[in-house]
């Protein structure tokens, strides 16, 4: 093995409490940049989490929709005229809307109501932990989530509250359907929806389509198009990716979120270029004598690399756990951070590129070393 | 006088700049032979240091010119400088300039692994090198763990292992007692035996003048003479009388 590896390793630990500021600023800026990608990934996924589950091959929307949550009406008689297009083998209507949700003892808080056909699916609550949707069809049934459950003053299956002056009982439970503002969702079916929202009965939020098997998905959407007016069409896959972008980007969050990811890798690139550069300017010397010696500049550029890299491998280790910590803490809550293998993979890249960025001053500082000093020193 | 294994002609160096600027040397003309061991005395300021770099390829002339290993030095970059260096001169200073966090072994390992030497055969080579300088028994200690004259002889090994055709020595005996700089001095000397190496010492120190194959003085960036004393006298002791006498 070159001692390359050998003279960056021991240059590090040589200087242990710089070491330890590197290592330090690593992962402060790693965990920085891994707790604001998680949640900008978690709120990327929280804010379609209903478009994921819902069972539809393409959305009939009203004209303008710029997300799940905020959407006008569609006239309820679309469905019919959706149902008679070729291709199409269910249009499932859906209703959405706030509602206000009062428990006996008093007080009230906001609902999101999410009413679906019961028999025609579309989008009915998922993960339940008790009861199941056919308990929905009993009248004034509802299912809650049951991080929910001090919000809404309810302990389960059978409690009962009301919702716009009208009784409800709770009929099933879910677990893990969390919404990113807070606000509970309430699982009905489509025409208590109305009933809590205040949509008259010759009016949707959305159509789900399904398309018969065998049919080409652009051509029946193509139909819907020609056929429908005043709507839009979209694939799941579009819904989603317009709903996340209204969420992330229009409202500015994501912006917020990817600034102090941004602010992260600056601090963190700063610290570790001070102290690579620091480190170097105390290994003049010996960087002067390898260069007397004969030694290229790329060799001694490679040990300061190497120092960079390992302070990288060493700090994105101990940064990775204390952002595995971070994603099993917030794991329950209603924005968790989120780590995936491509966005470890990228922090760690990240991280290489930020050490290797950082040893710039320090490279730069030693390719105007002069040899000639060893003389004088 | 066989091949001379480094030479400088009527070289002319600069230093600084504007009102500050001082010409360090004035046309020097000098070249090191191979199987001898030369030595470069002179005061204070006389411009031994910088012709020493000069030769060293570490600093370029203002005119004139250098050739090492029968290279010539005009017109080359620092990386090709560097080149030059690694592959036909050796280096020992004043001072060691030894590695605090490497062993005696990958101290002299250095100067193979610089020309990308392989490691099994660069190690063996080093402790071999340690061997000729008497450390055998130290291979492993560290610069801390080892006296001034042991660091000094690690710097030695460092300088031969590549078999480098010139030792350019700075003061490599400032920094010791009596005892060891003449320790150090017998070990140069022997090395200067070897006839494919020529080793340069820049020196004010009067008791290593016994060693010298042959003296070239320097004062203000001239040479001003050359003796060889080993021509004369060729016992060392009586060269020692003989150079006492002369300080005397």
């Amino acid at each position: 093995m070159s001692l390359i590896f050998t003279l960056a390793s021991r240059n590090l630990c040589h200087d242990r409490v710089r070491f330890i500021a590197t290592v330090v600023g690593i992962v402060f800026s790693i965990v920085l940049v891994t707790v604001q990608a998680g949640l900008y990934l978690g709120f990327g996924r929280t804010v379609t989490t209903m478009i994921d589950h819902a069972v539809a091959d393409l959305w009939i929307i009203p004209v303008g929709t710029k997300s799940f949550e905020d959407s006008s009406q569609l006239d309820a008689r679309k469905r019919f005229q959706a149902l008679a297009i070729n291709g199409v083998a269910e249009a499932a209507p859906l209703v959405i809307g706030y509602a206000e949700w009062r428990v006996p003892t008093g007080g009230s808080t906001p609902v999101f109501i999410v009413g679906s056909d019961l028999r025609a699916g579309g989008l009915p609550p998922w993960s339940l932990v008790e009861g199941s949707v056919d308990d929905l069809s009993i009248p004034n049934s509802i299912a809650v989530d049951r991080s929910y459950f001090d919000r809404l003053s309810v302990e389960g299956v059978g409690d009962k509250a009301e919702i716009r002056g009208q009784k409800v009982e709770v009929a099933a439970v879910s677990n893990g359907i969390r919404a990113f503002t807070t606000t509970p969702y309430i699982f009905t079916s489509l025409e208590r929806a109305r009933a809590y929202t205040g949509v008259p009965t010759n009016k949707v939020t959305y159509l789900l389509a399904r398309v018969t098997p065998g049919s080409d998905l652009e051509s029946v959407r193509a139909r819907i198009k020609a056929n429908i007016s005043d709507v839009e069409v979209l694939t799941t896959a579009e819904f989603r990716t317009r709903s996340r972008s209204f969420w992330l980007f229009d409202t500015g969050a994501g912006a917020a979120l990817l600034a102090g990811a941004l602010l992260g890798v600056i601090v963190g690139t700063v610290i570790v270029a001070q102290t690579l550069y620091s480190s170097t300017k105390d290994h003049l010397n010996e960087f002067a004598t390898l260069r007397a010696i004969g030694s290229s500049g790329a060799y001694i550029h490679k040990v300061i690399i190497w120092q960079a890299l390992l302070s990288a491998v060493i700090g994105f280790g101990i940064a990775a756990c204390v952002g595995l910590i971070i994603v099993r803490a917030t794991a329950g809550s209603a924005l968790p951070i989120v780590m995936t293998p491509e966005l470890t993979l990228g922090l760690f890249a990240l991280t290489v590129v930020m050490c290797v960025v950082s040893a710039i001053a320090a490279i730069v500082k030693v390719t105007r070393i002069d040899p000639a000093m060893v003389f004088t020193r | 006088m066989s091949e001379p294994v480094i030479e400088a002609v009527d070289v002319v160096k600069f230093l600084g700049d504007g009102a500050g600027q001082v010409q360090a040397l004035k046309g020097v003309s000098l070249a090191a032979a191979s199987g001898e061991l030369t030595l470069l005395m002179g005061p204070s300021g006389s411009g031994k240091t910088t012709l020493l770099s000069v030769l060293g390829c570490m600093l370029t002339p203002t005119s004139g010119r250098v050739r090492v290993g029968g290279r010539s030095t005009e017109g080359a970059g620092p990386e090709d400088l560097a080149k030059l260096r690694r592959e036909h001169v050796g280096f020992i200073f004043q001072s060691y300039h030894l590695f605090p966090t490497l062993t005696a072994t990958d101290n002299v390992r250095l100067a193979l692994d610089v020309r990308g030497e392989s490691s099994a055969r660069a190690i063996a080579k080093s402790k071999d090198a340690l061997v000729k300088v008497g450390l055998a028994h130290k291979v492993g200690k560290f610069p801390r763990e080892l006296s001034g004259g042991e660091q000094q002889r690690v710097a030695i090994a460092r300088a031969i292992v590549g078999d480098a055709s010139t030792i350019l020595a700075d003061e490599p005996t400032a920094a010791l007692d009596s005892e060891n700089g003449h320790a150090i001095m017998e070990l140069l000397s022997e090395i200067a035996k070897d006839p494919s190496r020529g080793v340069l010492v820049v020196t004010h120190d009067p008791r290593i003048v016994t060693f010298a194959d042959r003296i070239v003085r320097i004062e203000d960036g001239r040479i001003v003479g050359e003796e060889r004393p080993r021509a004369i006298m060729p016992s060392t002791k009586a060269k020692a009388r003989f150079k006492l006498a002369q300080i005397a």
